[in-house]
Protein backbone atom coordinates (compact mmCIF):
# COMPACT_ATOMS: atom_id res chain seq x y z
CA UNK A 1 0.00 0.00 0.00
CA UNK A 2 0.95 3.30 -0.86
CA UNK A 3 1.56 6.59 1.38
CA UNK A 4 -1.20 7.85 -0.52
CA UNK A 5 -3.85 5.29 -0.07
CA UNK A 6 -2.53 4.84 3.84
CA UNK A 7 -3.78 8.36 4.09
CA UNK A 8 -6.78 7.23 2.36
CA UNK A 9 -7.04 4.64 5.22
CA UNK A 10 -6.95 6.49 7.71
CA UNK A 11 -8.92 9.36 6.78
CA UNK A 12 -12.21 6.76 6.75
CA UNK A 13 -11.06 6.26 10.53
CA UNK A 14 -9.43 3.64 12.76
CA UNK A 15 -11.11 1.21 15.56
CA UNK A 16 -9.18 3.37 18.19
CA UNK A 17 -7.41 7.07 17.82
CA UNK A 18 -3.59 7.04 17.09
CA UNK A 19 -3.17 10.77 18.52
CA UNK A 20 -5.83 10.93 21.73
CA UNK A 21 -4.67 14.42 23.89
CA UNK A 22 -6.37 14.41 27.31
CA UNK A 23 -6.45 17.23 28.83
CA UNK A 24 -6.80 16.86 32.84
CA UNK A 25 -7.65 20.29 33.92
CA UNK A 26 -8.01 23.55 33.07
CA UNK A 27 -6.24 25.04 35.84
CA UNK A 28 -3.34 26.47 34.97
CA UNK A 29 -0.39 28.74 37.06
CA UNK A 30 0.26 30.39 33.42
CA UNK A 31 -1.87 32.78 31.48
CA UNK A 32 -0.39 32.22 27.33
CA UNK A 33 -1.84 34.50 25.43
CA UNK A 34 -2.38 32.00 23.01
CA UNK A 35 -3.63 29.14 25.10
CA UNK A 36 -5.64 26.78 22.80
CA UNK A 37 -7.99 26.03 25.85
CA UNK A 38 -8.65 29.10 27.67
CA UNK A 39 -6.85 27.71 30.97
CA UNK A 40 -6.63 29.34 34.17
CA UNK A 41 -9.42 27.99 36.41
CA UNK A 42 -10.32 24.73 37.43
CA UNK A 43 -13.63 23.71 36.29
CA UNK A 44 -15.36 22.30 39.22
CA UNK A 45 -17.12 19.49 36.91
CA UNK A 46 -13.44 18.15 35.84
CA UNK A 47 -13.08 14.29 36.27
CA UNK A 48 -12.75 12.68 39.51
CA UNK A 49 -9.91 10.27 40.52
CA UNK A 50 -12.04 7.14 40.00
CA UNK A 51 -13.91 8.40 36.68
CA UNK A 52 -10.14 9.43 35.00
CA UNK A 53 -9.36 5.23 35.89
CA UNK A 54 -12.50 3.97 33.95
CA UNK A 55 -11.73 6.54 30.84
CA UNK A 56 -8.07 4.57 31.33
CA UNK A 57 -9.57 0.61 31.18
CA UNK A 58 -11.93 1.82 28.25
CA UNK A 59 -8.85 3.36 26.49
CA UNK A 60 -6.78 -0.17 27.61
CA UNK A 61 -9.53 -2.10 25.79
CA UNK A 62 -9.58 -0.17 22.77
CA UNK A 63 -5.43 -0.84 22.73
CA UNK A 64 -4.74 2.74 22.48
CA UNK A 65 -1.10 2.82 22.67
CA UNK A 66 -0.36 6.19 24.58
CA UNK A 67 -2.20 9.03 25.34
CA UNK A 68 -1.08 12.99 25.25
CA UNK A 69 -1.93 14.49 28.95
CA UNK A 70 -2.42 17.96 28.95
CA UNK A 71 -4.33 21.01 30.03
CA UNK A 72 -4.37 23.47 31.65
CA UNK A 73 -0.93 22.63 33.48
CA UNK A 74 -1.88 19.12 33.99
CA UNK A 75 0.87 18.42 37.03
CA UNK A 76 -1.78 20.76 39.04
CA UNK A 77 -3.95 18.06 39.75
CA UNK A 78 -2.98 16.46 43.17
CA UNK A 79 -3.75 12.75 41.74
CA UNK A 80 -1.33 13.49 38.74
CA UNK A 81 1.05 10.98 39.53
CA UNK A 82 -1.68 8.98 40.31
CA UNK A 83 -3.31 8.99 37.03
CA UNK A 84 0.01 8.35 35.27
CA UNK A 85 0.95 5.17 37.37
CA UNK A 86 -2.36 3.97 36.37
CA UNK A 87 -2.00 4.53 32.64
CA UNK A 88 1.36 2.73 32.42
CA UNK A 89 0.29 0.03 34.68
CA UNK A 90 -2.55 -0.67 32.01
CA UNK A 91 -0.09 -0.66 29.40
CA UNK A 92 -0.60 2.54 28.10
CA UNK A 93 2.01 5.29 27.58
CA UNK A 94 2.16 8.66 28.51
CA UNK A 95 3.54 11.58 26.99
CA UNK A 96 2.53 15.21 29.16
CA UNK A 97 2.81 18.69 28.39
CA UNK A 98 3.68 20.68 30.90
CA UNK A 99 5.55 24.35 31.55
CA UNK A 100 7.97 22.82 33.46
CA UNK A 101 6.67 25.12 36.88
CA UNK A 102 6.44 21.91 39.01
CA UNK A 103 9.46 19.87 37.75
CA UNK A 104 11.47 20.38 41.03
CA UNK A 105 14.27 18.00 41.72
CA UNK A 106 12.63 15.26 43.74
CA UNK A 107 9.75 15.31 40.74
CA UNK A 108 12.37 14.86 38.03
CA UNK A 109 13.83 12.32 40.03
CA UNK A 110 10.13 10.55 40.00
CA UNK A 111 9.54 10.72 36.26
CA UNK A 112 13.10 9.62 35.50
CA UNK A 113 12.14 6.26 37.13
CA UNK A 114 8.84 5.78 35.32
CA UNK A 115 9.10 3.67 31.74
CA UNK A 116 6.68 4.22 29.14
CA UNK A 117 6.70 8.63 29.93
CA UNK A 118 7.65 11.02 28.13
CA UNK A 119 7.45 14.42 28.98
CA UNK A 120 7.38 17.50 26.36
CA UNK A 121 8.29 21.53 28.05
CA UNK A 122 6.58 24.50 26.39
CA UNK A 123 8.97 26.99 25.21
CA UNK A 124 8.21 29.79 22.80
CA UNK A 125 11.33 32.14 22.58
CA UNK A 126 14.86 31.39 23.00
CA UNK A 127 15.01 33.82 25.35
CA UNK A 128 12.98 35.60 28.50
CA UNK A 129 12.34 38.54 26.40
CA UNK A 130 10.81 36.74 23.29
CA UNK A 131 9.16 33.64 25.59
CA UNK A 132 7.94 35.60 28.49
CA UNK A 133 6.26 38.07 25.86
CA UNK A 134 3.82 35.48 24.96
CA UNK A 135 3.59 33.23 28.59
CA UNK A 136 4.34 35.20 30.65
CA UNK A 137 6.87 36.79 33.36
CA UNK A 138 9.08 33.89 34.65
CA UNK A 139 7.97 31.41 32.41
CA UNK A 140 11.20 31.09 30.52
CA UNK A 141 12.81 30.56 33.99
CA UNK A 142 10.66 28.01 34.82
CA UNK A 143 10.85 25.44 31.69
CA UNK A 144 14.41 25.67 31.88
CA UNK A 145 15.05 25.17 35.36
CA UNK A 146 12.48 22.11 34.71
CA UNK A 147 14.86 20.87 31.55
CA UNK A 148 17.89 21.21 34.05
CA UNK A 149 16.31 18.91 36.64
CA UNK A 150 15.59 16.52 33.96
CA UNK A 151 18.69 16.43 32.66
CA UNK A 152 20.30 16.08 36.41
CA UNK A 153 17.78 13.37 36.93
CA UNK A 154 18.52 11.41 33.64
CA UNK A 155 15.29 11.44 32.38
CA UNK A 156 16.68 11.06 28.97
CA UNK A 157 15.20 12.57 25.95
CA UNK A 158 12.39 14.71 26.98
CA UNK A 159 10.77 16.77 24.35
CA UNK A 160 10.90 21.38 23.78
CA UNK A 161 7.45 21.94 22.34
CA UNK A 162 7.37 25.24 20.66
CA UNK A 163 4.57 27.44 18.94
CA UNK A 164 5.83 29.31 15.79
CA UNK A 165 5.06 32.36 15.78
CA UNK A 166 5.93 35.57 13.90
CA UNK A 167 8.54 36.47 16.51
CA UNK A 168 10.39 33.31 17.49
CA UNK A 169 10.66 32.11 13.37
CA UNK A 170 14.02 33.33 13.21
CA UNK A 171 15.00 31.32 15.97
CA UNK A 172 14.38 27.59 15.01
CA UNK A 173 18.25 26.88 14.38
CA UNK A 174 18.73 28.15 17.76
CA UNK A 175 15.92 26.18 19.25
CA UNK A 176 17.32 23.26 17.84
CA UNK A 177 20.91 23.90 19.27
CA UNK A 178 19.39 24.05 22.97
CA UNK A 179 17.09 20.48 21.80
CA UNK A 180 20.33 19.06 20.95
CA UNK A 181 22.36 20.44 23.99
CA UNK A 182 19.96 18.65 26.28
CA UNK A 183 20.01 15.74 24.41
CA UNK A 184 16.12 16.13 23.85
CA UNK A 185 13.88 16.39 20.24
CA UNK A 186 12.64 19.57 19.19
CA UNK A 187 8.78 19.39 18.52
CA UNK A 188 7.91 22.79 16.33
CA UNK A 189 3.90 23.54 16.27
CA UNK A 190 1.76 25.31 14.52
CA UNK A 191 -0.40 28.73 15.79
CA UNK A 192 -3.97 27.90 15.57
CA UNK A 193 -6.46 30.63 16.29
CA UNK A 194 -8.22 28.73 19.06
CA UNK A 195 -8.67 29.68 22.50
CA UNK A 196 -7.13 32.99 23.63
CA UNK A 197 -5.14 32.13 20.51
CA UNK A 198 -8.40 34.00 18.64
CA UNK A 199 -7.28 36.86 20.33
CA UNK A 200 -3.60 36.73 19.42
CA UNK A 201 -3.60 34.91 16.39
CA UNK A 202 -3.58 38.16 14.13
CA UNK A 203 -0.77 39.53 15.78
CA UNK A 204 1.41 36.33 16.45
CA UNK A 205 0.77 34.07 13.17
CA UNK A 206 3.87 34.34 10.97
CA UNK A 207 3.75 36.75 8.30
CA UNK A 208 3.23 34.82 3.98
CA UNK A 209 6.99 34.75 4.08
CA UNK A 210 7.49 33.04 7.44
CA UNK A 211 5.13 30.59 5.96
CA UNK A 212 7.87 29.77 3.31
CA UNK A 213 11.09 30.40 5.81
CA UNK A 214 9.23 27.90 8.22
CA UNK A 215 8.81 25.14 4.85
CA UNK A 216 12.59 25.56 4.13
CA UNK A 217 13.85 24.65 7.49
CA UNK A 218 11.67 21.99 7.53
CA UNK A 219 12.78 20.78 4.57
CA UNK A 220 16.19 21.02 5.86
CA UNK A 221 16.09 19.78 9.55
CA UNK A 222 12.41 18.12 9.65
CA UNK A 223 13.40 14.72 9.49
CA UNK A 224 15.07 15.30 13.54
CA UNK A 225 12.34 17.57 14.16
CA UNK A 226 8.84 16.19 15.24
CA UNK A 227 5.51 18.24 13.83
CA UNK A 228 2.41 15.93 14.31
CA UNK A 229 0.28 17.43 11.74
CA UNK A 230 1.09 21.16 11.68
CA UNK A 231 1.94 21.86 8.30
CA UNK A 232 0.40 20.15 5.56
CA UNK A 233 -0.87 23.43 4.40
CA UNK A 234 3.11 24.33 3.50
CA UNK A 235 2.97 21.56 1.42
CA UNK A 236 1.71 23.90 -1.49
CA UNK A 237 4.94 25.54 -1.52
CA UNK A 238 6.49 22.06 -2.72
CA UNK A 239 7.29 18.61 -2.06
CA UNK A 240 5.67 16.96 0.72
CA UNK A 241 7.28 17.68 5.00
CA UNK A 242 8.01 14.53 6.75
CA UNK A 243 4.87 14.56 9.36
CA UNK A 244 1.14 13.82 9.34
CA UNK A 245 -0.14 15.44 6.13
CA UNK A 246 -3.53 15.05 6.66
CA UNK A 247 -6.08 16.41 9.33
CA UNK A 248 -6.90 13.55 11.79
CA UNK A 249 -9.86 15.31 13.50
CA UNK A 250 -12.15 12.51 14.44
CA UNK A 251 -10.22 9.76 12.25
CA UNK A 252 -6.98 8.88 13.89
CA UNK A 253 -7.31 12.00 16.17
CA UNK A 254 -9.26 13.67 19.32
CA UNK A 255 -9.38 15.24 22.32
CA UNK A 256 -10.91 14.33 25.98
CA UNK A 257 -11.38 17.24 27.68
CA UNK A 258 -11.26 18.25 31.69
CA UNK A 259 -15.16 17.49 31.71
CA UNK A 260 -15.04 14.81 30.11
CA UNK A 261 -16.34 16.40 26.56
CA UNK A 262 -14.71 14.44 24.12
CA UNK A 263 -14.14 16.75 20.62
CA UNK A 264 -12.67 15.97 16.97
CA UNK A 265 -9.39 17.52 17.76
CA UNK A 266 -7.36 19.41 20.87
CA UNK A 267 -7.64 22.84 18.36
CA UNK A 268 -11.88 22.61 18.18
CA UNK A 269 -13.08 22.89 21.38
CA UNK A 270 -16.76 24.18 20.49
CA UNK A 271 -20.24 22.91 20.23
CA UNK A 272 -20.03 22.58 16.54
CA UNK A 273 -16.97 19.95 16.95
CA UNK A 274 -18.49 18.02 20.50
CA UNK A 275 -18.83 14.64 19.70
CA UNK A 276 -20.22 13.58 23.44
CA UNK A 277 -18.41 12.55 26.57
CA UNK A 278 -17.19 10.10 28.32
CA UNK A 279 -19.60 10.19 30.86
CA UNK A 280 -22.48 9.15 28.69
CA UNK A 281 -23.34 5.48 28.35
CA UNK A 282 -20.75 3.75 26.55
CA UNK A 283 -18.42 5.80 27.51
CA UNK A 284 -15.52 6.88 24.86
CA UNK A 285 -15.61 3.90 23.20
CA UNK A 286 -19.05 4.64 21.90
CA UNK A 287 -18.16 8.35 21.09
CA UNK A 288 -15.13 7.31 19.06
CA UNK A 289 -17.56 4.40 17.17
CA UNK A 290 -20.69 6.08 16.81
CA UNK A 291 -20.58 9.76 17.05
CA UNK A 292 -22.61 11.63 14.32
CA UNK A 293 -19.86 14.04 13.69
CA UNK A 294 -16.90 11.95 14.23
CA UNK A 295 -19.11 9.86 11.29
CA UNK A 296 -19.17 12.60 8.97
CA UNK A 297 -16.04 13.67 9.44
CA UNK A 298 -15.16 10.29 8.10
CA UNK A 299 -16.80 10.89 4.71
CA UNK A 300 -15.14 12.13 1.99
CA UNK A 301 -14.47 16.14 2.85
CA UNK A 302 -15.49 18.77 0.30
CA UNK A 303 -12.98 21.02 -1.75
CA UNK A 304 -14.92 23.82 -1.83
CA UNK A 305 -13.36 26.50 -3.15
CA UNK A 306 -9.58 25.21 -3.29
CA UNK A 307 -11.25 22.54 -5.87
CA UNK A 308 -9.76 24.66 -8.42
CA UNK A 309 -6.39 24.94 -7.22
CA UNK A 310 -3.61 23.17 -8.43
CA UNK A 311 -2.18 22.25 -4.69
CA UNK A 312 -5.19 20.58 -2.91
CA UNK A 313 -3.71 17.16 -3.23
CA UNK A 314 -0.95 18.30 -1.49
CA UNK A 315 -2.29 20.90 1.25
CA UNK A 316 -6.09 19.62 1.56
CA UNK A 317 -7.23 22.89 2.29
CA UNK A 318 -5.39 23.15 5.63
CA UNK A 319 -6.43 23.03 9.46
CA UNK A 320 -10.20 22.88 9.81
CA UNK A 321 -9.81 24.39 13.30
CA UNK A 322 -7.97 27.57 11.79
CA UNK A 323 -10.52 28.13 9.23
CA UNK A 324 -13.27 27.93 11.73
CA UNK A 325 -12.00 30.26 14.48
CA UNK A 326 -11.20 32.85 11.51
CA UNK A 327 -14.07 32.72 10.83
CA UNK A 328 -13.36 31.05 7.30
CA UNK A 329 -15.82 28.47 5.53
CA UNK A 330 -14.27 24.96 6.08
CA UNK A 331 -14.50 23.92 2.29
CA UNK A 332 -12.53 26.50 1.41
CA UNK A 333 -8.65 28.26 1.76
CA UNK A 334 -6.69 27.85 5.31
CA UNK A 335 -6.19 31.52 6.78
CA UNK A 336 -2.47 31.30 6.04
CA UNK A 337 -2.66 30.00 2.62
CA UNK A 338 0.50 29.91 1.02
CA UNK A 339 -1.04 30.84 -2.19
CA UNK A 340 -3.06 34.39 -0.86
CA UNK A 341 -6.55 32.61 -1.15
CA UNK A 342 -6.65 33.09 2.90
CA UNK A 343 -6.02 36.47 3.35
CA UNK A 344 -8.47 37.46 0.52
CA UNK A 345 -10.96 35.61 2.31
CA UNK A 346 -10.25 36.68 5.96
CA UNK A 347 -10.47 40.15 4.32
CA UNK A 348 -14.41 39.14 3.71
CA UNK A 349 -15.35 38.02 6.88
CA UNK A 350 -17.89 39.56 9.18
CA UNK A 351 -18.28 37.31 12.01
CA UNK A 352 -16.08 35.24 13.86
CA UNK A 353 -17.41 31.92 16.42
CA UNK A 354 -17.58 33.50 19.87
CA UNK A 355 -16.17 30.99 22.15
CA UNK A 356 -18.00 28.20 24.16
CA UNK A 357 -15.44 27.86 27.05
CA UNK A 358 -12.91 30.43 29.00
CA UNK A 359 -11.84 29.97 31.93
CA UNK A 360 -9.21 32.55 32.01
CA UNK A 361 -8.46 34.01 35.16
CA UNK A 362 -8.81 37.26 33.09
CA UNK A 363 -11.31 36.26 30.87
CA UNK A 364 -9.67 38.39 27.80
CA UNK A 365 -13.52 37.99 25.78
CA UNK A 366 -16.04 40.47 26.40
CA UNK A 367 -19.32 38.12 27.00
CA UNK A 368 -18.17 34.75 26.28
CA UNK A 369 -21.58 32.34 26.22
CA UNK A 370 -23.37 29.52 24.23
CA UNK A 371 -24.36 31.41 21.30
CA UNK A 372 -22.99 31.34 17.84
CA UNK A 373 -22.96 34.47 15.21
CA UNK A 374 -21.94 31.25 12.86
CA UNK A 375 -24.71 29.06 10.80
CA UNK A 376 -23.95 25.55 12.25
CA UNK A 377 -22.33 23.02 10.37
CA UNK A 378 -25.64 21.49 9.90
CA UNK A 379 -27.27 24.40 8.03
CA UNK A 380 -24.47 25.25 5.58
CA UNK B 1 21.83 -4.88 -9.85
CA UNK B 2 24.56 -5.81 -7.41
CA UNK B 3 22.01 -3.81 -4.55
CA UNK B 4 19.32 -5.55 -5.53
CA UNK B 5 20.74 -8.94 -5.33
CA UNK B 6 22.14 -8.59 -2.14
CA UNK B 7 18.83 -7.40 -0.77
CA UNK B 8 16.88 -10.30 -2.04
CA UNK B 9 20.09 -12.94 -0.74
CA UNK B 10 19.38 -11.56 2.52
CA UNK B 11 15.37 -11.91 2.05
CA UNK B 12 15.95 -15.92 1.33
CA UNK B 13 17.95 -16.26 4.20
CA UNK B 14 15.32 -14.56 6.24
CA UNK B 15 13.09 -17.67 5.48
CA UNK B 16 15.53 -20.17 7.47
CA UNK B 17 15.52 -17.36 10.42
CA UNK B 18 13.24 -18.12 13.54
CA UNK B 19 11.29 -14.86 14.44
CA UNK B 20 8.88 -13.60 16.72
CA UNK B 21 7.26 -10.25 17.81
CA UNK B 22 9.22 -8.50 20.00
CA UNK B 23 7.86 -8.32 23.58
CA UNK B 24 7.29 -4.89 23.39
CA UNK B 25 5.32 -4.58 20.49
CA UNK B 26 1.64 -4.82 20.88
CA UNK B 27 -0.56 -5.69 17.93
CA UNK B 28 -3.94 -3.78 17.50
CA UNK B 29 -6.29 -4.95 14.19
CA UNK B 30 -7.39 -2.31 11.55
CA UNK B 31 -9.73 -2.42 8.93
CA UNK B 32 -7.03 -2.77 6.34
CA UNK B 33 -4.95 -4.92 9.01
CA UNK B 34 -2.80 -3.55 12.03
CA UNK B 35 -0.99 -1.07 13.76
CA UNK B 36 2.10 -2.55 15.41
CA UNK B 37 3.35 -0.31 18.66
CA UNK B 38 6.85 -0.38 20.27
CA UNK B 39 6.50 0.85 23.51
CA UNK B 40 10.77 1.02 23.77
CA UNK B 41 11.30 3.02 20.87
CA UNK B 42 7.73 4.60 20.26
CA UNK B 43 7.74 3.40 16.77
CA UNK B 44 4.03 3.30 15.45
CA UNK B 45 4.02 0.67 12.06
CA UNK B 46 1.44 -0.12 9.43
CA UNK B 47 0.61 -3.65 9.16
CA UNK B 48 -1.03 -3.18 5.62
CA UNK B 49 -2.80 -6.66 4.80
CA UNK B 50 -4.63 -8.76 6.73
CA UNK B 51 -2.31 -11.77 5.62
CA UNK B 52 0.88 -9.83 7.56
CA UNK B 53 -1.15 -9.38 10.09
CA UNK B 54 -1.66 -13.64 10.13
CA UNK B 55 1.68 -14.41 9.30
CA UNK B 56 3.32 -11.85 12.19
CA UNK B 57 1.08 -13.50 14.72
CA UNK B 58 2.25 -16.50 14.31
CA UNK B 59 5.61 -16.30 14.46
CA UNK B 60 7.47 -18.13 17.53
CA UNK B 61 9.67 -20.49 17.98
CA UNK B 62 10.91 -22.51 16.83
CA UNK B 63 9.03 -22.32 13.51
CA UNK B 64 10.90 -21.03 10.83
CA UNK B 65 9.93 -18.12 8.64
CA UNK B 66 9.33 -20.67 6.03
CA UNK B 67 7.00 -23.03 8.22
CA UNK B 68 4.92 -20.23 9.48
CA UNK B 69 4.45 -18.92 5.72
CA UNK B 70 3.44 -22.99 5.45
CA UNK B 71 1.30 -23.03 8.13
CA UNK B 72 -0.63 -20.36 6.74
CA UNK B 73 -1.32 -20.98 3.75
CA UNK B 74 0.80 -18.54 1.77
CA UNK B 75 1.39 -19.83 -1.31
CA UNK B 76 5.04 -19.85 -2.50
CA UNK B 77 4.70 -17.32 -5.17
CA UNK B 78 3.83 -14.98 -3.11
CA UNK B 79 6.54 -14.86 0.02
CA UNK B 80 9.08 -12.26 -1.85
CA UNK B 81 6.64 -10.01 -1.11
CA UNK B 82 6.06 -11.55 2.60
CA UNK B 83 10.02 -11.61 3.08
CA UNK B 84 10.14 -7.94 2.16
CA UNK B 85 7.50 -7.15 4.56
CA UNK B 86 8.87 -9.18 7.32
CA UNK B 87 12.21 -7.36 6.75
CA UNK B 88 11.55 -3.92 7.33
CA UNK B 89 9.51 -5.08 10.47
CA UNK B 90 12.55 -6.59 11.54
CA UNK B 91 14.78 -3.36 10.65
CA UNK B 92 12.38 -1.55 12.78
CA UNK B 93 12.44 -4.01 15.85
CA UNK B 94 8.78 -4.71 16.13
CA UNK B 95 10.18 -8.66 15.24
CA UNK B 96 13.17 -10.07 16.42
CA UNK B 97 15.30 -12.92 16.12
CA UNK B 98 16.19 -15.81 18.15
S1 LIG C 1 -8.42 20.62 12.70
FE1 LIG C 1 -6.31 21.33 12.41
S2 LIG C 1 -5.32 20.93 14.38
FE2 LIG C 1 -7.20 19.73 14.34
S3 LIG C 1 -6.58 17.71 13.55
FE3 LIG C 1 -7.26 18.92 11.80
S4 LIG C 1 -5.38 19.85 10.99
FE4 LIG C 1 -4.94 19.16 13.07
S1 LIG D 1 -6.26 27.53 -2.29
FE1 LIG D 1 -6.71 25.87 -0.82
S2 LIG D 1 -5.63 24.05 -1.64
FE2 LIG D 1 -4.77 25.87 -2.68
S3 LIG D 1 -2.96 26.38 -1.48
FE3 LIG D 1 -4.69 27.63 -0.70
S4 LIG D 1 -5.53 26.43 1.01
FE4 LIG D 1 -4.22 25.05 -0.20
Amino acid sequence: MSTSSLVAQMKQGLDAPICLTWELTYACNLDCVHCLSSSGKRDPRELTTAEAKSVLDQLRDLQVFYINIGGGEPTIRRDFFEILEYSISQGIGVKFSTNGAFIDAPRAKQLAAMDYLDIQISLDGIDAATNDAVRGAGSYAKAIRAMDNLAAADFGPFKISVVVTRHNVDQLDQFKALADSYGAQLRVTRLRPSGRGADSWHDLHPTNAQQRQIYNWLMAHGDNVLTGDSFFHLNALGDPLPGLNMCGAGRVVCLIDPIGDVYACPFVIHDEFKAGSVREDGGFAKVWRESPLFLELREPQSAGACASCGHFDACQGGCMAAKFFTGLPLDGPDPECVSGEGAAALAAVTAVPVPMMDHSRRPVTNGAQSVSLMPSRASR
Amino acid sequence: MLASEDISTANDSLLTKVLSLHPQVALRPEPFGALAYHFDNRRLVFLKHPDVVTVVSALHPPLTLAEVLTQCGISPRRWPSFQTAIASLLGSEMLHEH
